[in-house]
Formats: structure tokens, sequence, C-alpha cells
């Protein structure tokens, strides 16, 4: 396997490591299943938002605190999508649904991609280069746009059901595994199959990790990276939106500072992952949504902090995340 | 003697010294010059903001990084008063131990997240302080047994402190002597010494140091300074005044919840204040909390009437309304980072130094 060698594998345990460290606190076989497909799930969506904003770290240098701000545009899109086709969510056929679903998670796409292509322009692309003011900027950018989202959808929290045939469990065993988190893990898998081909065997890709590990070279040798890194932002955006999308539906409902909270755990997990690394990003997002399952099962109130710890404990062994990006 | 006071950090703009002096004796003879109930409780908390801002403005102007955790550490002193008065009841004793408490939470808890976070890069720490901040805002509302929940803890102070408390049956020049009278004065001392005490550190050797790291990290650590040592002193030393101004919060209003002390639109506030006053000036933090406490106490109402006004426009009133609020904040935050990042104190040092080199004979001058 000689695509294989020259990956370090001992991060790739740490999934494994940490839910089979679970079981025995579990200690129910039905339930540390119903979790772990749970948390998996969870780690997929989590991982199609946080891939653009790590992309985007790694390629320009550029730490956009404002990312959540296309997570809850994108989840808010959503819900009018869907509010307006509630004859094809109401149906209990999954075809009927998906003809709801996908138009609802294209639409939020390509809205979340427009307004990140705003964003670049008039919010980032001034600070180029100067990291305090990119943060106080992109922050600044994410408060603007949360309090716009609030003025056109309302502050209030909205619901958004799940179509009629997403909804339910299959029944394997004793586990009850939710049919939505296995959508989830699906979208979440084929997200990661297309950035890994898009990266590994396309020359954009070629670029993009060229890019990440010594941008001055790509550029010496004729590239535009300020090209490139738009394309990469708008995707991003694209993604996250996307990622807002499912995140909403794994909720079933919306608020306008979702934003801002998944914000907390996107960082969590490119911190855990390296900066820049979409390998670490999945690693991160697994992680995470695993750790968020177990304790809230566990320790529902200590919740929050478990994500927390477990990033001091990676950054213990590995300061720079698991897969350190060279260069930085 | 005035020289040693503020660390020989003089003004350097003749407007500037006016608008300080004028911002002290206003804030110091404020009962006096504003009666009323809302002007009096606008003027604690500028000083309140004063010592909050200056804290940051220590981390931010001078060191160069970014904490989103700085109202934790308000809150943390503010819920060390609340909730130490509310278990041992209203006296001196309660208040000097919450106090200490807090202050040593504080200590810990900062110097365990600089260590963490600043050891590797210090964009993480802007990253890591928000995701700590985050987690402890949730965890103080869920420990309502302790914190009072969303709905915060209303507690007693000791009695000379009380407004009912009153010292002479004479008002004298027309203001009654009660203990809110003492109160302020209280937080006036409190806010002028942490001030100065500011000015001290970011004028010593110690300062000169972290203003070396915002300029060039590499710089600072190939001359022999360790980089993480004092960016982490920095930041326990920013979240020592974020605890003090808790703790005055918390005296002045006798009153702590999630939303008075560590809601993240104090954080924007901070940040806001840091940036219009002027990063790394320690006056624009005094300058930048008189600015904004007025205009957020006075400008909200004039939002509220232009909301109105515009009441056949449904979208241009939702945008108006005074709910929206941070809507604006934020917006005049991005354009003043853009055109106006040396804040009101650096313009006006600019346009005085300006003005010395027209001067014939001196060349220069700055």
């Amino acid at each position: 396997m000689k695509l294989f060698q020259d990956v370090d594998m001992r991060p790739l345990l740490l999934v494994p490591v940490l839910a089979l460290l679970a079981f025995p606190l579990i200690g129910s076989g039905s339930t540390w299943l119903t979790l772990t497909v749970a948390g998996l799930a969870m780690g997929m969506i989590i991982f199609i938002m946080a891939s653009g904003l790590t992309l985007v770290f790694g390629l320009m240098d550029v730490l956009n605190f404002g990312h959540g701000l296309f997570i809850a545009l994108g989840a808010f899109v959503a819900t009018s999508v869907l509010g307006a086709m509630g004859d094809w969510t109401g149906s209990g056929e999954w075809w009927r649904n998906m003809v709801a679903v996908l138009p609802a998670m294209f639409i939020a796409m390509a809205v979340a991609a427009a307004v990140g292509l705003a964003f670049e322009r008039f919010i980032v692309r001034p600070v180029y280069g100067q990291h305090l003011k990119q943060i106080l900027i992109t922050m600044g950018g994410m408060i603007i746009g949360e309090e716009l989202i609030k003025v056109i959808w309302g502050p209030l929290q909205i619901a958004l059901p799940l179509p009629e045939a997403m909804r339910g469990s299959v029944l394997w065993g004793d586990a009850a595994i939710e049919k939505y988190r296995l959508l989830a893990v699906a979208v979440g898998l084929a997200v990661f199959a297309a950035q890994m081909w898009v990266l590994g065997r396309t020359k954009i890709g070629l670029l993009i990790r060229a890019g990440v590990q010594d941008r001055e070279m790509v550029e010496s040798l004729g590239y535009r990276i300020r090209r490139l890194f738009v394309g990469v932002f708008v995707v991003g955006s694209a993604l996250a939106g996307l990622g807002g999308v499912m995140w909403g539906l794994y909720q079933q409902n919306v608020v306008p500072q979702m934003g801002a909270q998944v914000n907390v755990l996107i960082f969590i997990v490119i911190i855990i992952g390296g900066l820049g690394s979409t390998g670490g990003a999945l690693i991160g997002a697994l992680l995470v949504g695993l750790m968020a399952n177990y304790t809230g099962f566990l320790a529902p109130k200590v919740a929050l902090f478990s994500n927390i710890a477990l990033m001091a404990a990676i950054l213990l062994w590995r300061p720079q995340g698991v897969y350190p990006v060279a260069n930085r | 003697m005035l020289n040693r006071l503020i660390s020989n950090d003089q003004p350097r703009s003749p407007w500037l010294a006016a608008v300080l002096i004028v911002i002290l004796l206003g804030l110091a003879f404020a009962p006096f010059l504003f009666p009323g109930v809302k002007a009096l409780s606008v003027a604690a908390k500028v000083l309140i903001f004063v010592v909050l801002v200056v804290g940051f403005d220590l981390l931010l102007g001078y060191t160069g990084i970014v904490s989103f955790a700085h109202t934790m550490f308000f809150g943390i002193g503010a819920y060390g008063i609340a909730i130490s008065s509310n278990t041992w009841g209203p006296t001196w004793g309660a208040i000097g131990l919450g106090f200490a408490l807090s202050l040593g939470l504080t200590l810990a808890l900062s110097l365990a997240i600089g260590l963490f976070s600043l050891r590797v890069r210090a964009i993480f720490f802007a990253m890591i302080t928000l995701a700590v901040a985050a987690a402890f805002q949730t965890l103080a509302s869920q420990l309502s047994d302790f914190t009072g929940g969303e709905d915060g803890l209303s507690f007693k102070l000791p009695e000379v402190l009380l407004p009912s408390t009153e010292f002479s049956e004479e008002p004298f020049l027309g203001v009654s002597l009660d203990g809110r009278l003492l109160s302020y004065y209280l937080l006036f001392v409190l806010a002028l010494g942490m001030l100065l005490a500011m000015l001290r550190i970011v004028n010593s050797p110690f300062g000169r140091v972290l203003q070396a790291i915002r300029e060039n990290e590499f710089r600072a650590e190939a001359i022999g300074y360790r980089v993480v040592v004092y960016r982490t002193l920095s930041s326990v030393l920013s979240a020592l005044f974020a605890c003090v101004a808790g703790a005055m919060l918390a005296l002045w209003l006798r009153y702590n919840g999630p939303d008075t002390s560590l809601s993240f639109e104090i954080m924007m506030d901070v940040l806001l204040i840091v940036v219009i006053g002027g990063m790394g000036t320690v006056y624009g933090a005094a300058i930048g909390s008189v600015l904004f406490l007025l205009a957020q106490s006075y400008l909200q109402d004039l939002l509220r009437l232009a909301s109105e006004a515009a009441a056949a426009w449904p979208l241009l009133s939702a945008l108006l309304s005074p709910d929206r609020w941070l809507l604006w904040l934020g917006l005049l935050f991005v354009l003043s980072v853009y055109y106006f990042p040396t804040g009101v104190v650096g313009r006006l040092r600019v346009r005085a130094a300006l003005k010395q080199r027209g001067k014939p004979g001196v060349q220069e001058a700055a």
C-alpha cells in the first residue's frame, strides 16, 4: 500500500481507542453502539463545517472567526426552503423527501457561497497578513451577520423538523440507530471522499496542498494563489452552509446564535487536527463528536468542558495538533 | 510629582491632556455635577469599564494578542462577591474572602489557559479563550444552586454601602450623603488606583518587553526574552484587572447574573472601547469608556425614536430597532478597525506631533 506509506498512522488510532475506552464506562453494548453512531454522525457534520476553515487558514494564514456565520446562514435558508416545500417533506416516501432536502442543501450552499464571496472581498481582503486585525474584523463581521439574520428571520428559535421518512430509527440488535444519523455519516463520507479526490488527484488540489505547504514557492512558480484562495474560501463557505443544513436538521431547530456556538466546536476541532490539515480536521471532528455524545450520556454538565479537556490532552501530546502542517 | 504618578507617560497632546482632566474632574465630582440616579449609574459604569478595558488593553494593545475570555474573569470577580455575600451574609469578611477566592481562581485559570495556548502560537490563544469562555458561560447558568442560574443573584452588602444609610441629616451641596455616594467614591478610588497601576506596568521594563514582543516576536525571543513567559504574565495581569472590575460591578449593582457580567455583548463593548480609545494607550481606555457608555446610555433612545419614525418601512424599522443595537455596534467596530485603528488618543497625539514639527526651530520633535 504505497498510498498509506507516508501517512502517520498513530493519530488515526485515536478514534477507535476513544470509542473502546468509553465502552466499559457505558456498560451496555447497545447504548454504546447508539452513542457511537450518533458521535460519528455529529463528527461528520462538524467535519463538513470545519474543513473549509482549516484550508482557508492553511492557504492564506487567515483565521476566519466569521465562519460560523455561514453555518447559521445555511441552516436558516434551509428553514425557509423546507418550510415552503411542506408537501414534499410531509410525505412518507424517501424520494419525495430527498426532492425537498436536496434543493434546500443546494440553495443553502449557493447562498453561503455568495455571502462568502462578499465576506472575503469586503471583510477579509483588506487585512491580509495582519493577524490581530483579522481576528477583530472577522469577529465584527460575524456579529453583523448574526444581527442581520435576526432582522430577516427574527431573533427566536425556529423549528426545522426532519422530513417524514428520515425520522425514526433502525433497530440493529438492541441498538436503535436514527436514520438521519446514517444519512449524515453518508453525506459526510461523500464530502470527505470528494475533498480527498480533489485535493489528491487534481491539479487544483495539488496547488492547494502546495500552497498550504509553502505559499511563496507556489506564487513564484507563476500561480495566482489569491485566486485559488478566493475559490477555497467560497467553497469552504458553501460547505459551511451545507454543514449548517445538516446541523440544523440534526438539532431539529435553529437559533441565530448557532453560528457562534458551532464556531467554538470547530475551533476545538481544527486545533486538535492541526491548523491547515484536512485529515487532522476529520480526526478532530470525529473525536469531538464521540466525546460530546459519550459525556452527554455519562455526565451532561461537563459536556462542553470535556471537549476542552480533550483538546488540552492532544496539545500536551502534539503541541501543533495531531497533523502539524509544515512551515507554519 | 505628577510626572511620577503617571509614570512619565505624558499625554503628549494638549487636547488629550485637557480631555483627560475634564474626565477626571467630571468623574470625581459626578454626584454633585450630574444629579439623578441614571447619571450616577452611568458614571459608576464608566469607572468599572475603565478598569475592565485598561486590563484588556494590556493584552490587545501592548502585547498584541486577543482574548475572548476577558468577560469570563469579569464574571468570576462579580460572582465571587455575589456568592460569598449570599452564602456568608453581608459582612466585610465575606466580601474580602469572596474577592480573594475569585482572584485566586482567576490567577489559576488564566495561568493555565496562557501556558496551554501561548506555548505554540498566539493565534491559539484567541480560539481557546473563546472556547473556554463559552463553556464557562454555560456552566454558570447550569450551576443554578450556586450561581442563581439565568436569574442571577441579588445580595446584601454591609450597611455602610447601602443607599438607605444616611451619614448626615443635612444634604451637602444638594446631595444627600448616603451609602450610595460612599460606594461611588470607593469605585472612584479603586478605578483611579488601578489606572495608575496600569500606567506603572506598561511603562516599566516589563511593559517595554511586551511592546517589543508585539512589534517583533522573533526578535524579542532572539534578544533573550522568553516570549511565552511574558505573554502569559501579561494575560494573567489582564485577567486580574478584569476580576477586580467584576468585583466593583457586583459592589455597585448588588446583583450579578450571566447577562450583566458574562455575556458576549460585554466582550464586544470592551473590544470597541479599546479600538475607539486607541489600542496601546492606557488613556484611551478612559476616553473610550466615557464616549461609549454615554453613547450606549443615550443613543439607544435615539435609535428607538428613529425606529418609530421609520415605521412605514418595515425592514428599515427592524434594522433601526434598539434590539439590533449590536448590529450598529458591529458596523462601527469594523469601520473603526479599518479607518481609525489608532483611536482617539492616537489621532490626537499624531496631530500634536505634526504641529510641533511645523513650528520653526523645532525639528523632528517626535
